[in-house]
């Protein structure tokens, strides 16, 4: 077992490293906040970086289970339909969604 | 909205989010206790990284006494992409300097996901934090029932971590809806496209470059048009 002063290395090094990385870009944005380029990227950026997110997810549910593809891709589908028939309500869709892939992937 | 229903609203926010967190933190502490580790790793990783992927990465190296290099390396190449998350994170509407300095250091993927689908009219500081600190409540909490049931439960239940999936899936559509962004939703599923073909084990951070490269491509070639309005991003 690692010792404990190892740990805490560790954990000072993910600390720091973790928060210059979510830090640093706000203080060079900061200068630019008005230029047009900074206010486009703002604009383009979020709907982009949700789907990288949502299709690596998906990738690392499969990755994780790899026998569980269809039903993956399956509560996918049913994430989306529930969403778009119920109303939007983002708790019933993602509970909806997850508890046919988790049903699915235990019991067959 | 006063300052109380500002408030829960982000603790609202944070319940779909919770989904995905507080499963992911019961296999986190599980997997600690599985690598050996002592159970006190569990909520210091959740503290100091706050990072849910990057810390299942960093229990496996941590159990094998990986060199500190290697896990600063990991590290920086694993989070690198929140660098991209502060072109559309209102950290603006944040204005005390404690609260700020929290507001970053919580800027995990689902709390900037969350609040990225809000429009811009309905955001502000309290709902902000709320959510933030409330992800944070659950991820704690999540590894701590799983250091209590590492215990006791042989099988834990599988698949649980389809909710983020699912959050995300969610959000994108939600995303769509406030901002019809046909061309970045293209330029996004082309990168990440490359990136599963090119790059799998780093594909999100990639996937992320890529996009970024491209929207950079799209400026260039645009950017005789005026700008578009910041006003409901």
């Amino acid at each position: 077992m690692p010792s404990t002063s190892y740990l805490v290395a560790v954990l000072a090094i993910v600390f720091t490293i973790t928060f210059a990385l979510r830090a640093v870009p706000f203080v060079v944005l900061g200068r630019l906040r008005d230029s047009m380029i900074v206010r486009r990227l703002a604009a383009w950026m979020p709907v982009g970086i949700l789907a990288i997110l949502a299709v690596t997810a998906l990738r690392g549910t499969i990755a994780t289970d790899p026998h569980g593809t269809r039903y993956a891709l399956l509560a996918v589908a049913v994430t989306i339909a529930v969403h778009l028939a119920f109303g939007r309500r983002t708790i019933l869709s993602v509970g909806f969604g997850t508890a046919v892939y988790v049903v699915l992937l235990n019991a067959l | 909205m006063d300052r109380r229903g500002r408030i829960a609203a982000g603790v609202r926010d944070s319940f779909s989010a919770g989904l995905g967190i507080f499963p992911l933190g019961i296999a986190l502490g599980l997997l600690v206790l599985q690598a050996g580790l002592p159970w006190w790793l569990t909520p210091a990783l959740s503290l100091s990284a706050f990072a849910g992927s990057l810390e299942l990465l960093l229990v496996g190296m941590t159990a094998s006494v990986t060199p500190l290099a290697a896990i600063a390396l990991t590290v920086l190449v694993v989070n690198f992409r929140h660098v991209f998350y502060a072109f559309s994170f209102p950290l603006h509407l944040v204005r005390h300097p404690v609260a700020k300095a929290y507001a970053v250091y919580a800027m995990i993927d689902e709390a900037y996901a969350v609040n990225a689908s809000l429009p811009e009219r309905e955001r502000s500081a309290e709902r902000l934090l709320a959510l933030q600190i409330a992800c944070e409540i659950y991820w704690v909490g999540g590894g701590l029932v799983g250091v209590a049931l590492g215990a006791v439960l042989p099988a834990p239940v599988k698949g649980l971590e389809f909710a983020l999936c699912a959050l995300f899936t969610v959000l994108t559509l939600d995303a769509f809806r406030s901002r019809r962004e046909i061309p970045s939703v293209l330029l996004a599923g082309a990168s990440v496209t490359v990136a599963l073909v090119l790059a799998p084990g780093l594909a999100l951070f990639a996937a992320l470059l890529l996009f970024v490269a491209l929207l950079l491509a799209r400026h260039a070639l645009t950017a005789r048009r005026p700008a578009p309005e910041t006003a409901d991003a």
